[in-house]
């Protein structure tokens, strides 16, 4: 993947696959970290699946054996000397509060770091795709903090859909706006 | 700034149009965005489809939606065009700027652009 963006769109499919209705993407910069976090309500993945979910023989898809959406955003986060952490609760034993989490840290002054790219993009593209998922998006950068929630943007619109295109260029500049704001 | 006062003003304009694009799409513009997608550049295929189809005025006809791994993962970025009473027709190692030829030609004028189907390569 040439952006960090790009595995993050990836990788919050997973999330939509399993079913969440909210899913989170919060991203946090300090120094020289950046900290990655996808967090879904979604079935969660039962022990041993979990065990073996960053082997690129584990996947959920059914057209082919491989899967390698987490092993390449491990590889991106590790190739800067950072990792991933996963973290899930399945279904079936937490019935009130299931979901996964991914946290993958970054050290951006390493040469091998892959620039986050246009996450713009990737936010406005996973919210065309699922307009009925409340998708919760956080930066927080050193010069101040981007915040999207989908939730408060369906409070304005009723019952116009969010992938109505007008929206979704909307929420392109809004966002556009809140990094030009702070200099980002 | 943008305001959520404009988001407002968007919801008004919208309203009347909603009813009638409720069931009423013909075509459905289906991209493959899965891992080998992705990595492949289905991202910017997809914007593109989405501002063509508004470009063109396309928008009570033709819905763009995004799917997983088609399974030709070395033909991603792939797209798939459903219209009733059609073949599908499948275009491979797609970019923005076919999708502009594709929407205008294929979408917008109803002939297939053959050159960029998967039969072709």
């Amino acid at each position: 993947m040439k952006e960090l963006s790009l595995n993050i769109l990836d990788i919050a499919q997973n999330s939509v696959k399993a079913g969440a209705d909210t899913i989170r993407i919060t991203l946090t910069e300090a120094e020289n970290k950046l900290t990655i976090l996808v967090s879904d309500n979604g079935c969660g993945m039962k022990e041993d699946f979990l065990r073996n979910v960053q082997n690129p023989f584990t996947t959920t898809r059914t057209t082919r054996k491989v899967g390698l959406g987490i092993p390449l955003f491990k590889l991106a986060a590790q190739q800067t000397g950072g990792d991933i952490k996963l973290s899930s609760r399945h279904k079936d034993e937490f019935p009130d509060n299931h979901g996964t989490e991914i946290e993958a840290v970054f050290f951006t002054d390493h040469l091998d770091f892959t620039p986050l790219g246009d996450i713009i993009s990737t936010i406005t593209v996973l919210i065309q795709g699922q307009p009925h998922i409340r998708w919760i998006f956080s930066h927080t950068t050193e010069k101040g903090q981007i915040n999207l929630d989908t939730a408060e943007l369906k409070e304005v619109l009723g019952d116009v859909p969010l992938d109505t295109f007008e929206v979704i260029s909307w929420i392109g500049d809004y966002l556009k706006e809140q990094y030009n704001e702070i200099g980002y | 700034m943008k305001s959520l006062a404009e988001l407002a003003a968007i919801k008004e304009k919208m309203q009347n149009k909603v009813v009638l694009r409720e069931g009423s799409s013909d075509i459905r513009v289906v991209v493959g965005m899965a891992t080998c997608g992705i990595a492949a550049g289905a991202r910017p295929v997809l914007n593109a489809f989405v501002e063509e189809v508004n470009n063109l005025e396309l928008s009570d006809k033709v819905t763009v939606t995004q799917t997983g791994c088609i399974g030709i993962c070395q033909f991603e970025p792939v797209v798939e065009v459903f219209e009733a009473g059609k073949d599908k027709v499948t275009y491979v190692k797609m970019t923005a700027e076919k999708v502009k030829e594709v929407a205008e030609k294929h979408l917008k004028g109803g002939k297939v652009v053959a050159e960029y189907t998967i039969s072709n390569v």
